[in-house]
């Protein structure tokens, strides 16, 4: 009798740690990949239209530009991006307050998920700023504030993966790298406004808040854009769903690893 | 409070007495500066327009190198096990290790700029805003690094990761520090703003940075 109390007494609380455990690593989730499977396909499929839409419209129905020529076509592909990039890293430190604050296993999917994209985004936009500054300024690269704010983002993008990656522990990787995110949130305005406060800007001010662009242009970047958000948060789905089930691989073999232990050990033990 | 001062004091004993930290700082300061001109060739008048911005530089890089110090040591011995569980908060913690850092690296540093100042070709006039400046935006490396250096913590690599992390945190006390030391030295610009700036960004970091070290510690030891 008092054998029993003792090996079943520490039990309850374990398996009501378990089962916490895999509410909360399974049941929203479980919920997310339910819904998300039938959102994916009309995302994927916006993107795809809104694409071809906007590239279409931009190239063929736009007239072109007296100034700066065919050059202005790259605006299509840079700007959007430029939009996700910032966007993406939003999303990412909500993800990380929300991991944080209500320790939700699905904000730390999102955030892992996302930092990839993100970077990748990011680098998209350095490039093509780059190849459309050489025609129109005569310079790869100019150290003005956008173009600063936007690699020093790419490089907190990186250092975000980089962190990740190099913490073996899942769930200590998550809490940590989300830590970063969040002084990244606080210090990026400081870095940005201490970039203006220190330049005289060359770049033009961001054109469409005071309505300079023609509406020419003006609906197929509207089209990209929105295309562009729709590629995102398809691509951010997918790698959600994949890095879901990749955990859920991840437990299971732990399980079945862990169960096939105990039939070994239990013929010895009696 | 007392608890504060006694881990202030037993850090920077610590580091004074194990030596290694604040030679190495010092010293990788001093050859990056000699082996600037080298590089750029002797053109005293060059040395002198680039003076600020490549000793500010020169200064965070230094800085960096010592900055995975500031709870290795204490990690790996279980010190730092004992004292998030200890009665001091782990914020305080975070606020005496940075503090200390900086009295023990930063103030050296600091104090090395006119030695500096002269291999870049700046008059003896010039070397009292250099120190100054670096003064009053050191501690914010210090304070901004200690979150690094908490993030990092028990990481094969984490001393190389540590850079990469913490760099781009740095540009804010970069700008107006060489804005302050450019402002006065080249009469450009209003050094005493620049200066008022960058005490406005160390003080932000010592109010806000404890709060992010202490839950990297508490992550990175449950």
């Amino acid at each position: 009798m008092t054998d029993n109390s003792n090996t079943t007494a520490p039990q309850p609380l374990s398996i009501w740690q378990k089962l916490n455990e895999w509410v909360n690593a399974v049941a929203n989730p479980g919920q997310f990949l339910k819904y998300s499977s039938v959102i994916l396909p009309w995302l994927g499929g916006l993107a795809v239209l809104g694409l071809i839409t906007g590239l279409y419209w931009a190239f063929f129905i736009t007239p072109v530009e007296e100034e700066m020529g065919k050059t202005v076509l790259i605006m299509f592909v840079h700007v959007p991006a430029a939009w996700i990039s910032q966007m993406c890293y939003v999303l990412i430190a909500a993800s990380s307050f929300g991991l944080l604050v209500w320790r939700h296993p699905l904000a730390d999917v999102s955030a892992k998920a996302a930092a990839p994209i993100g970077a990748i985004i990011t680098f998209l936009c350095l490039v093509t700023g780059s190849l459309w500054g050489r025609p129109d300024w005569g310079t790869y690269w100019q150290w003005d504030l956008r173009m600063t704010s936007v690699l020093v983002l790419f490089f907190l993008y990186i250092g975000l993966i980089t962190l990740r990656n190099a913490i073996d522990e899942e769930v200590q990787a998550g809490k940590v790298t989300a830590i970063l995110a969040l002084v990244g949130v606080v210090l990026l305005p400081v870095i940005k406004w201490s970039v203006e406060w220190q330049q005289s800007a060359l770049h033009q001010k961001a054109g469409i808040i005071r309505g300079e662009v023609s509406v020419d242009y003006l609906i197929p970047l509207l089209i990209m854009a929105l295309s562009y958000t729709a590629l995102f948060f398809y691509l951010h789905m997918k790698a959600m769903r994949a890095e879901i089930y990749r955990r859920r691989t991840v437990a299971q073999q732990r399980r079945l690893a862990y169960n096939a232990l105990k039939d070994e050990q239990q013929p010895n033990s009696e | 409070m007392s608890a504060f001062y006694a881990l202030l004091k037993r850090d920077i004993l610590l580091s004074l007495r194990e030596g290694g930290t604040i030679g190495i700082a010092l010293g990788f300061n001093l050859i990056v500066v000699s082996i600037l001109p080298l590089g750029l060739g002797p053109d005293m008048n060059l040395l002198n327009q680039i003076a600020p911005g490549a000793l500010w530089v020169t200064l965070l890089l230094s800085l960096l190198l010592s900055l995975d110090r500031i709870f290795l040591n204490d990690y790996e011995e279980g010190t730092l096990e004992l004292m998030v569980h200890g009665p001091l908060p782990l914020e305080m913690v975070g606020v005496a290790k940075a503090l200390a850092h900086w009295l023990t690296v930063g103030v050296p540093l600091s104090l090395m700029t006119p030695v500096m100042g002269l291999l870049m070709n700046l008059s003896p006039e010039q070397f009292g805003i250099l120190t100054l400046a670096a003064l009053i935006g050191t501690p914010a490396l210090s304070f901004i690094g200690a979150i690094g250096a908490a993030l990092t913590l028990g990481l094969k690599r984490g001393g190389l990761l540590l850079p990469l992390l913490i760099l781009p945190f740095f540009i804010p006390t970069l700008i107006f520090g060489v804005s302050a030391t450019t402002g006065f030295l080249f009469a450009s610009g209003n050094f005493e703003s620049s200066l008022a700036l960058l005490a406005a960004i160390t003080l932000s970091a010592i109010a806000l940075a404890p709060f992010p070290i202490a839950w990297a510690l508490r992550f990175n030891l449950s």
